[in-house]
């Protein structure tokens, strides 16, 4: 062992093993360094993955050739497709998983990655050299080397834990804190700051009185996160359970507000404005009088049970008399409280679109410590960091996604231009062209970049390139089968469809409301046969064809203003202009485009505080 | 960028009973001190406060004093194009004024292009782009009417309607958006009833302010009157005495056609701008080919066709003329102008009456040389033009880089209320609610993805 690398990750969060491993899978020798090696990939807060947003966000790292979404399926615990009721762009998978299996899916995957080795320690410092990384040092006083170094330290950095007034230092309770890091690269003109998060208490499965709560099973069908056929789910499946506060909970969680951390002045960083803590939800919303709590299962075998909209830093006290008040609570177990923590994060400013620090070469950045929240939103800007690490050592064009192509350009577009001003988390909403960006495409969007990259596999791509042959073939055949009104009206009036005058293609009525390809494959005899031909995934093809047939207005309109907008987007103008010196510009304008630089007229206008006319000026001065 | 420093007259050209020169640029004080001077020669411009008023003398090479004037001393960038700014206010004399001007220019100042001050106030930041344009506007007011607009667009009138028809954008995008981003949440939907009444009040302020651009253009260009007539019916004489009586400030615009001159003309502060048609010929197949083509062009500009006839001339080929003419001026308001009634005999009269029978067009007998009934001529044109007197408070889109913005928003508002009827997804309903915000942001700032989410957690409790 000389301790010589390519890439050393620092932390082996989400963020941090999907860097490792893709690092590793595109050839570079990597070391991922970890506090504790059986906590790999932990799921911190509440056991699932995905949801809206986010769930698009696994089907992309999966696409791409990350491992979230083949650790998700096979650990999930229950499944739902979030927004069924909504397009197609907004369906969104979620999944409980078992929170143990989770660990250990990802360090089998982990343990049996070429090119990668595995650390046990906390770093420390870092070893720079003319302005780059060159490796770090720990704290058993281990000195190590690398081309390329990736941070994903998550809540560890200076982490400061609260439970009412008892504050504990650590990165996750029973884990202790990180430092140094924080501080040496204050030295060197980082820009840092606090971020809060919370978590809810956890409970005793056997104390629970189901009786009294609501079940929310989950879905039994073909959908789930990887693109992979021979990934499945395969664990048996639980349910969910609701129930909710009332007046009385409220009562004494209010009682407790004097000790409360987040109300005390004892946390004065910030906490996601969508996740609050229980506390906070009763004093933003008085009048509100009653919560909808989720009881989300841990695993499979575990009695443990998370309290979805319960999190907490009020005294441990507090906690167990509030949940004592909810109905199916009553003589709740609790295993450990909710608790607040704050940690170090870093201005997301001072990245640029490859995750690398603008300040320091070969250093990048992934996860939480750039004030994102989600092991979703951390996975995937492991993946682009590992990606450009590995780029950055061994050449090649960096890697950049945009925001028509995936939810990690966007998110990642967002961090590096817009920096953050509380935990950043994903949603639709922040796209602007989310009906291309679908859960059912991103392969279609990605796996060919995943391919040329070299992360994608062979086996990976040749099932893609099989999909996309089945997709087309079905897609010619409803395109091109004439459908005769006598064969198809006496169907038509029973699905309250208005009858056909004279003939159309089969096509042209999956466009119909009412109707749908499988539907439509009850009444034409030749349309079932050609999807029983289909031998693999079936369904998934079934679905896509369809998606594209009955929204192809949508999609096609989108790409449209896509491309026109995109015209922005190939303005190149980093390095080219002299802000400080363009005084028709508002002084602002001028130190944010300074500070941000931007990479393109596009990526300007997205900046805070830079005006359509800031963005007009800046088209002037490029001779637009 | 903006390195010179300029002058220029900024009060009207003419002689009246004061008038302001204004001097802007870095050396705007010390340029200003070579020609003024303080009754103390110890005293400078440069020396004096922001805000301040001084009393002195311009000088000219000689020493010799040209004017008593009144220096008002303005600070960067506490001044209307945010640099250094001396304003001198001196006699109205155009002589004096001139004078003054011709001072500066040889001490260093160059003589300000149209629109340079604003150009210089919007590079400056000291407006937005809808007040340096309202500026202008304001700079080439000719009536009080439009006056006032363009003083209303400036003191943020519009920008006031315009936010407010944000805040409705915000309210409507953020509870569109709600229902796709947190639909497992715990919180209480709009459903499609609220949101088509919200859609509807949005369509409706922005079909406001769209419908608005016509007055506001008019009000600003006048309102095109065709003066339509054979050669010698007294057209020019009764256009003369039209601006005569009215002493109206008169400009000539050179119209798309060179041979068509334009007068503006202003009647009880409402501007009318007159298109002569030269064309018409009494050769009938001149008429037919050429005369009328090009009067057919003319009537198509204009909202309001004077029709003058020459009484003593009448026949029956005027007749048939008329009501080819009054044809085309379907939709526009036709007033047949009788002229020269002055020569006409009672029983004439009679039988043109009886001539012009079938056009329901409003008719007045004038004679523009003598002066009768122009008054009445003056009242029907105001009665014409139907136009709402617009009250301080009234905001009118006046520009068309907006309307052109607010006429696709209004498209784009339109689609979504249709989706909204017909049911479809949110997600597809923000397509169209996006293209409209885009639109709509080029005049009111655009709406970012974080306000809306900001919207969303002031107002719902998210967070499960």
């Amino acid at each position: 062992m000389d301790f010589n690398y390519d890439i050393i990750v620092i932390g082996a969060g989400h963020a941090g093993c999907e860097a490792a491993t893709t690092a590793a899978n595109l050839g570079s020798k990597t070391l991922l360094i970890t506090m504790d090696m059986n906590k790999i990939a932990q799921m911190s807060c509440n056991p699932a993955i995905g949801g809206i947003a986010k769930g698009q966000i696994v089907r992309e790292i999966d696409a791409l050739g990350g491992q979230m979404g083949i650790v998700t399926d096979r650990t999930a615990i229950q499944f739902r497709m979030l927004n069924r009721s909504k397009g197609p762009a907004m369906w969104s998978p979620r999944s409980q998983s078992d929170r143990m299996q989770f660990i250990h899916e990802w360090t089998k995957i982990v343990s049996n990655t070429d090119n990668l080795y595995i650390w046990q320690d906390t770093v420390t410092k870092f070893i720079f050299k003319n302005g780059a990384v060159v490796g770090i040092k720990t704290a058993l006083g281990v000195e190590m080397h690398a081309k390329a170094v990736i941070l994903t330290a998550g809540t560890f950095l200076t982490g400061l834990m609260h439970v009412g007034t008892t504050q504990i230092a650590g990165g996750r309770v029973s884990e202790p804190a990180s430092y140094g890091i924080t501080e040496q690269l204050k030295e060197m003109g980082f820009t840092t700051d606090r971020m809060k998060t919370g978590t809810p208490m956890r409970i005793d499965e056997r104390s629970i009185d189901f009786s009294k709560l609501t079940e929310q099973p989950g879905d039994i069908d073909f959908h789930k996160f990887s693109y992979l056929k021979e990934v499945k789910r395969e664990l048996p499946q639980r349910s969910c359970w609701i129930t909710f506060t009332n007046e009385k909970t409220h009562e004494i969680l209010n009682q407790g507000l004097e000790f409360s951390p987040l109300y005390n002045g004892q946390i004065q960083s910030i906490g996601p404005r969508y996740c609050p803590s229980i506390e906070t939800k009763i004093v933003t919303f008085a009048d509100k009088t009653s919560h909808q709590l989720f009881l989300e299962p841990e695993g499979v075998h575990s009695t443990e049970w998370y309290i979805n909209g319960f999190s907490s830093s009020l005294p441990l006290q507090t906690q167990i008399e509030a949940v004592h008040t909810v109905p199916g609570l009553e003589n709740v177990q609790l295993f450990r409280p909710g608790y607040a923590i704050e940690y170090d994060f870093f201005d997301p400013t001072q990245l640029t679109h490859t995750l690398e620090t603008k300040r320091i070469k070969n250093l990048f950045f992934a996860g939480q410590v750039n004030g994102t929240t989600g092991y979703e939103e951390a996975a995937g800007q492991g993946m682009i960091a590992g990606i450009n690490a590995h780029i950055n050592i061994h050449g090649g064009k960096e890697f950049v996604l945009h925001r028509n192509e995936a939810y990690i350009g966007v998110l990642i577009d967002d961090l590096v231009t817009k920096g953050v001003d509380e935990p950043y988390r994903m949603f639709t909403s922040r796209a602007e062209y989310r009906i291309l960006l679908r859960q059912d495409n991103a392969d279609e969007r990605l796996t060919e970049k995943g391919y040329n990259l070299g992360l994608v596999d062979k086996n990976r791509f040749e099932q893609y390139k099989n999909k996309r042959e089945e997709m087309n073939s079905l897609m010619d055949f409803l395109k091109n089968k004439s459908i005769k009104p006598n064969d198809i009206n006496a169907f038509l009036a029973s699905k309250n469809s208005s009858e056909l005058s004279h003939g159309c293609k089969l096509a042209d009525l999956v466009l119909r409301p009412q109707l749908d390809i499988y539907s439509l494959a009850k009444a034409v005899p030749s349309l079932k046969n050609k999807i029983e031909n289909i031998s693999e995934i079936r369904e998934e093809i079934v679905e896509a064809v369809e998606i594209i047939l009955k929204y192809a207005g949508y999609i096609d309109r989108e790409k449209m203003i896509a491309e026109k907008l995109h015209r922005l987007e190939n303005i190149q103008i980093k390095d080219k202009l002299d802000y400080e010196n363009i005084l028709s510009l508002s002084t602002e304008a001028r130190q944010k485009l300074k500070k941000i630089n931007p990479e393109t007229i596009g990526q300007a206008s997205r900046i805070p505080g830079i005006s359509p006319s800031d963005v007009n000026i800046l088209l002037v001065m490029m001779g637009r | 960028m903006n390195s010179n420093t300029i002058c220029a007259i900024s009060t009207p050209p003419g002689s009246g009973g004061i008038a302001v020169i204004r001097v802007s640029g870095e050396n705007a004080l010390s340029i200003s001190d070579k020609v003024f001077k303080f009754k103390n020669l110890e005293e400078r411009l440069a020396d004096k406060a922001g805000y301040t008023v001084h009393f002195g003398n311009i000088l000219d090479k000689k020493n010799q004093i040209v004017d008593e004037v009144l220096a008002t001393v303005f600070r960067s960038p506490h001044s209307f194009t945010g640099e250094d700014v001396v304003e001198i206010a001196c006699h109205g004399s155009v002589y004096i004024q001139e004078q003054i001007l011709q001072l500066l220019i040889e001490n260093g100042c160059s003589l300000a292009r149209p629109g340079e001050f604003s150009m210089r106030a919007f590079s400056n930041g000291k407006m937005d782009l809808s007040q340096a344009e309202a500026v202008a506007d304001l700079i080439a007011s000719t009536t009080e009417a439009s006056h006032r607009m363009a003083m209303n667009q400036m003191r943020g009138g519009f920008s006031g309607e315009l936010r407010k028809l944000r805040g409705k954008m915000l309210n409507f995008v953020s509870l569109v958006e709600l229902e796709l981003d947190f639909s497992e949440e715990e919180v209480e939907f709009a459903d499609r009833e609220q949101l088509s009444a919200l859609a509807t009040e949005i369509h409706t302020k922005i079909t406001t302010l769209v419908n608005s651009f016509k007055t506001g253009n008019v009000l600003k260009a006048g309102i095109p009157v065709a003066l339509v007539g054979e050669t010698n019916v007294g057209k020019s004489t009764l256009l003369n005495v039209l601006l005569n009586e009215d002493r109206a400030i008169v400009s000539d615009i050179h119209g798309t056609t060179r041979d068509t001159i334009e007068d503006m003309v202003n009647i009880e502060d409402i501007t009318f701008r007159f298109i002569d048609t030269a064309g018409i010929r009494k050769t009938s197949d001149e008429i037919e080919k050429i005369g009328i083509e090009r009067t057919y062009q003319k009537i198509e500009q204009s909202d309001i066709v004077l029709w003058i006839v020459d009484c003593t001339q009448v026949t029956e080929h005027i007749e048939w003329l008329t009501e080819k003419i009054s044809k085309k001026a379907e939709g526009k308001k036709t007033i047949l102008v009788f002229n020269k009634i002055d020569k006409l005999a009672d029983d004439e009269r009679e039988v043109i009456d009886e001539l012009f029978n079938r056009f329901e067009a409003e008719r007045i007998y004038i004679s523009a040389k003598k002066r009768i009934n122009t008054d009445k001529l003056k009242k029907a044109l105001l009665t014409a033009s139907q136009l709402k007197r617009i009250g301080a408070d009234d905001v009118i889109v006046n520009n068309v880089r907006h309307y052109e913005a607010l006429r696709l928003a209004q498209a784009d508002i339109e689609r979504v209320l249709d989706g909204i009827n017909t049911g479809i997804s949110g997600d597809f309903l923000s397509q169209d609610i996006r293209s409209c915000l885009h639109h709509l942001g080029e005049i009111t700032g655009q709406i970012t993805n974080d306000e809306v989410l900001g919207e969303i957690f002031s107002k719902f409790c998210i967070g499960k």
